[in-house]
């Protein structure tokens, strides 16, 4: 009775001894990272669904810019098409696809805001504002999710290969490194929206 | 609740030890966010006394009511900064809105720049959207702004701010914004029972080892439970070893031979934490409302 009273300790004090490998902390820092990634998808997904109208309101106005309306629309549904899972965010290749479409997507919604620039009237409309208003608070939330993201990997990323938990990392858990994500070229390049 | 301000001070150590750390690589970058001193942070001198009265009386009457909470900060120039990140730290740092429901709101002027914009916290998004706060200052703020009324522009953007949100929270939704939740106290319960089981039968075998159990186990099982800072895990470990003493001694009793020679139980003498709680002394502060780049800018 007392004997396995005592080894009943010895693995309980094992569990509670894990804990202090970063056993929980690891898996806790991954999960943040996976909420974070959810916002980044959230947010461009925001973007995705401002753009159809977008298009709409432009084509009022510019209906003989087919050529940049229609590189935008697809531009889109390609960058739509890209989703990740999770495991994904771990793949230097998935997370460069995802850029690559979401980078175009950027770059021809900036050349079509330059488009716009030469339409007086489709400026002064209203609704066009609105629209111009959502698409920029939209592009915020995107870097501020990207930046969180970033950030949260950072964390997780650093925890992992920190001693203790590196250890416990590579002998029970076995999670991997996740990606950044960076601030895509194309749309740095391009010029900003305002109005 | 004994540990509650052991907690709650190892927390603030803590985050002011963030805070520190995120200004001074802040400052080395970028322009420093100024201190929240009121609801409204007039540094660029924009506002008569009057209207930041009336902003202020406005403002307070929102948050008692609906515990909202809106500022209004303006400065005399962004040195080159961006305003959508300039805002955002702002935002992070002051932590306007009550934790948990997100619900807070700032109007940020740069007078050089004539740049204006709203920043909306996570949980007024859904009233105040982008296009709304678009609108507002397009169709409010500017106009003000370009004919050189200050005062009135910042008046009657808040006053918009304010109709666009009413309603969306109730004073009451507040309550769970700090300290212990019950999700908390869950959380801790099978930690506790888990502890109490350990120490007791590491206290049927000897008195210290089981009072070296306590000391050992509380701080390892709180950090499980709720990852704390390092402050609070030292005084987890004295609670232990007072916990592990007790539960030891009850152990020997319960083994039967327990030889109590001194036949004196120590406990008693907690002495307490000392409580250094203060809600910063009817000064306003955020309450940990979170933001997520919503919003929107324009100029005048």
């Amino acid at each position: 009775m007392k004997k396995a009273t005592f080894v009943l300790t010895i693995i309980l004090s094992a569990v509670v001894a894990l804990s202090g490998c970063g056993y929980n902390t690891m898996q806790k820092q991954e999960e943040k990272v996976f909420k974070a990634w959810g916002d980044v998808e959230a947010t461009l997904q925001r973007r995705a669904d401002l753009i159809p109208n977008l298009v709409e309101t432009v084509k009022g106005y510019a209906s003989h810019e087919r050529g940049t309306l229609e590189a935008v629309i697809n531009a889109r549904s390609k960058a739509t098409s890209v989703k990740l899972s999770a495991d994904d965010l771990s793949d230097p290749a998935a997370i460069q696809r995802l850029q690559q479409s979401q980078g175009e997507l950027s770059s021809a919604l900036s050349r079509l805001l330059v488009v716009v620039e030469q339409y007086p009237d489709l400026k002064a409309n209203e609704n066009f504002k609105d629209l111009q208003n959502q698409l920029e608070g939209t592009e915020n939330r995107i870097n501020v999710a990207r930046q969180r993201y970033n950030e949260a990997a950072e964390e997780f990323n650093g925890s992992i290969r920190s001693f203790p938990n590196s250890l416990t990392n590579s002998l029970l858990l076995h999670l991997k490194r996740k990606e950044y994500i960076k601030a895509d070229e194309a749309a740095k390049a391009a010029p900003k929206v305002k109005f | 609740m004994l540990q509650k301000p052991a907690m709650l001070r190892a927390m603030r150590v803590a985050g002011a030890l963030a805070l520190t750390l995120a200004v001074i690589v802040q400052a080395a970058l970028a322009l420093e966010v100024p201190p929240l001193r009121a609801r409204v942070n007039d540094y660029a001198g924009m506002l008569s006394q009057g209207t930041v009265r009336q902003l202020d009386l406005l403002l307070k009457d929102l948050e008692q009511r609906e515990s909202t909470q809106i500022v209004v900060l303006t400065v005399p120039s962004l040195e080159g900064d961006a305003l959508e990140d300039f805002s955002l730290r702002v935002a992070e740092q002051w932590k306007i809105g009550h934790k948990g429901l997100d619900n807070g709101a700032i109007l940020l002027i740069s007078r050089a720049d004539r740049k204006v914009r709203i920043e909306v916290g996570y949980g007024l998004e859904g009233r105040l959207t982008d296009l709304l706060a678009g609108r507002i200052i397009r169709g409010i703020i500017v106009p003000e702004f370009k004919a050189g009324r200050f005062d009135q522009g910042v008046l009657n953007g808040v006053q918009a701010m304010l109709d666009a949100v009413r309603g969306e929270f109730k004073a009451e939704d507040k309550r769970d914004s700090s300290g212990f939740s019950s999700r908390d106290l869950s959380n801790v319960i099978p930690f506790l029972l888990l502890f109490i089981f350990l120490v007791f039968s590491l206290g049927r075998v000897s008195r210290l080892l089981g009072t070296a159990a306590g000391g050992f186990f509380m701080p390892f099982l709180g950090h499980m439970a709720f990852s704390p800072g390092l402050g609070f895990l030292a005084a987890l470990a004295g609670v232990g070893l007072v916990a592990g003493f007790i539960l030891s001694v009850f152990a020997g009793l319960a083994r039967g031979s327990g030889p109590l020679h001194y036949g004196r139980r120590p406990g008693g003498g907690y002495g307490g934490f000392p409580g250094g709680f203060s809600t910063g002394g009817g000064g306003f502060s955020g309450g940990g409302g979170g933001f997520g780049g919503g919003g929107a800018s324009g100029s005048w």
